[in-house]
């Protein structure tokens, strides 16, 4: 079998994988976050090369905003009323395009069984392919929200609201890698991901919105903490599920 | 199917009167029966609300059933992934759209109430909100059924989304009655309009239960005529 895996990564986490030194107790955990790491390698470098999924994300994120702008007409008296809401609308889409798109080149190219051969742990493959999405929505929100944030003259870029971003994109990226795996291998691919998505994401959405709004609004600490506190619980509860879950959804790719 | 369905299945023993399940059936018609006729007649008028108030002894038991439809759909979801039986997928999946169907209703029947009390079918207060976000999710769920393409993968990717958007349950909740604010509760109901309200309860589950063994038990004798019709090909494909 072992001829059909092309790619150097996957040699190097099958071997690493094994090597873990195994004499000392945390031997094994070390063993699968080195697999982890190779396949999140993996991820970053057909991003590297092929730059598919961050640069259509950061067009189609920059066109979405473009799009408000003209939707909502963003006035000074009116940009701070829906400038949450156009940030993260935009953040969602431009990041459920990405999601689509990290398992479009693993469907198209059937990588993604070469790694269901190897001898790594079917949760280790979540857990990279989440990091690398997680990477790839980062990337691209790294552009996306500077430019928000002149185009509108919104003050987002502060460590508050950037903490809101970081905890809304964990829990968008650990329900999108599962249902990323599961639109993939659907008749209607691109339609399915939206679909299943968005409804699971109420909660994410409404708690981001609220809590980017309070903190742009500058209102203390106190109010936007049950929204924190939401986000931490969506991020935790779909981060377990989602680990426990994932195998079920690989077990026939293609 | 319709087409296949009788000579096939039918297995000697079996009576052909009237079944448990169709007893069953005949108890939860006549209980809906007597819920409308005590929701209209039997009930007091209520003080504020007036005469619209009446469809409330409908659409709280429906809402009910909807919900337990909709844990039903995450049990089933949590055992077919563990134990791989197809009748747990099965049961799942019937109580998917049964439930869907139920909340659709429990969406129409409030937004007549709400027409008539508000001034407007819709808005977005936190159990609307609540309600139909989980009715979103559970047509996600029936239209990935639809799209997964063999019958194991729709089965595992279904249970997947059934237990994921169960768990969203609590956090929606919270979300959005954090979002609009507490919303005051009935404080309490004269003894005609409680019975009245038990006699609903008693109706919707009679009827979903009656619903849902029929869907399941129609569902098992179409998977055994696929079963066995791909038992035949096969068996005429090689003699």
């Amino acid at each position: 079998m072992r001829q059909h895996i092309s790619s150097a990564a996957v040699d190097e986490t099958l071997a690493l994988g094994r090597s873990g030194a195994r004499s000392d107790l945390f031997g094994p955990l070390r063993g699968y976050l080195r697999q982890v790491a190779n396949l999140l390698w993996k991820d970053l470098v057909i991003e590297l090369r092929t730059r598919d999924a961050v640069a259509s994300m950061l067009v189609f994120g920059i066109l979405s905003l473009t799009v408000f702008n003209f939707a909502f007409e963003l006035r000074a008296d009116s940009v701070l009323l829906v400038a949450p809401g156009v940030l993260w609308v935009a953040i969602l889409f431009a990041g459920t395009l990405g999601l689509g798109r990290s398992y479009s080149h693993e469907r198209d190219r059937g990588s993604l069984e070469g790694l269901m051969l190897c001898p790594v742990d079917r949760s280790a493959i979540y857990v990279g392919k989440f990091l690398a999405n997680l990477v790839y929505i980062g990337l691209s929100e790294l552009v996306l929200v500077p430019v928000f944030a002149s185009f509108f003259d919104v003050p987002v870029l502060n460590p508050g609201v950037i903490a809101i971003i970081a905890l809304g994109t964990v829990g968008f990226a650990a329900v999108g890698t599962v249902f990323g795996a599961m639109a993939v291998n659907t008749r209607a691919r691109e339609v399915m991901l939206p679909i299943l998505l968005l409804p699971v994401l109420v909660p994410l959405i409404i708690a981001s919105v609220k809590a980017t709004g309070l903190l742009i609004d500058g209102e203390p600490w106190s109010q936007t903490w049950a929204w924190v506190n939401l986000l931490v619980a969506f991020d935790v509860v779909y981060l377990v599920a989602s680990f426990l879950l994932y195998e079920y959804v690989l077990e026939d790719w293609g | 199917m319709s087409l296949a369905e009788p000579a096939v299945i039918r297995q000697p023993g079996r009576r052909y009167g009237l079944g448990r399940l169709d007893m069953l059936g005949l108890v939860a018609f006549t209980l809906l029966a007597v819920t409308i006729g005590m929701a209209l007649a039997y009930a007091p008028r209520e003080l504020i609300q007036g005469e619209p108030q009446r469809i409330f002894y409908v659409h709280l038991p429906m809402a009910l059933v909807a919900y337990l439809a909709f844990a039903i759909v995450f049990v089933g979801g949590i055992l077919y992934l563990w134990k791989r039986r197809p009748v747990f997928d099965i049961v799942a999946r019937s109580a998917a759209e049964i439930g869907i169907f139920f909340t659709t209703l429990v969406i129409i029947s409030g937004g007549l109430w709400g027409r008539a009390t508000w001034g407007t079918f819709w808005q977005w207060e936190p159990r609307l909100t609540f309600t139909f976000i989980l009715w979103l999710i559970f047509v996600a769920y029936l239209m990935l059924r639809q799209a997964a393409q063999d019958r194991d993968r729709s089965a595992r990717f279904a249970s997947v989304l059934g237990i994921i958007g169960f768990l969203d349950v609590p956090l929606i909740f919270f979300a959005v009655y954090l979002w609009r604010g507490l919303h005051p509760e009935p404080a309490g109901m004269p003894q005609q309009m409680a019975i009245t309200l038990f006699v609903g309860f008693a109706a919707f589950i009679a009827l979903f239960a009656y619903l849902l063994i029929h869907r399941v038990s129609w569902d098992l004798k179409r998977e055994r005529v696929e079963d066995l019709y791909f038992a035949l090909e096969e068996r005429e494909s090689t003699t």
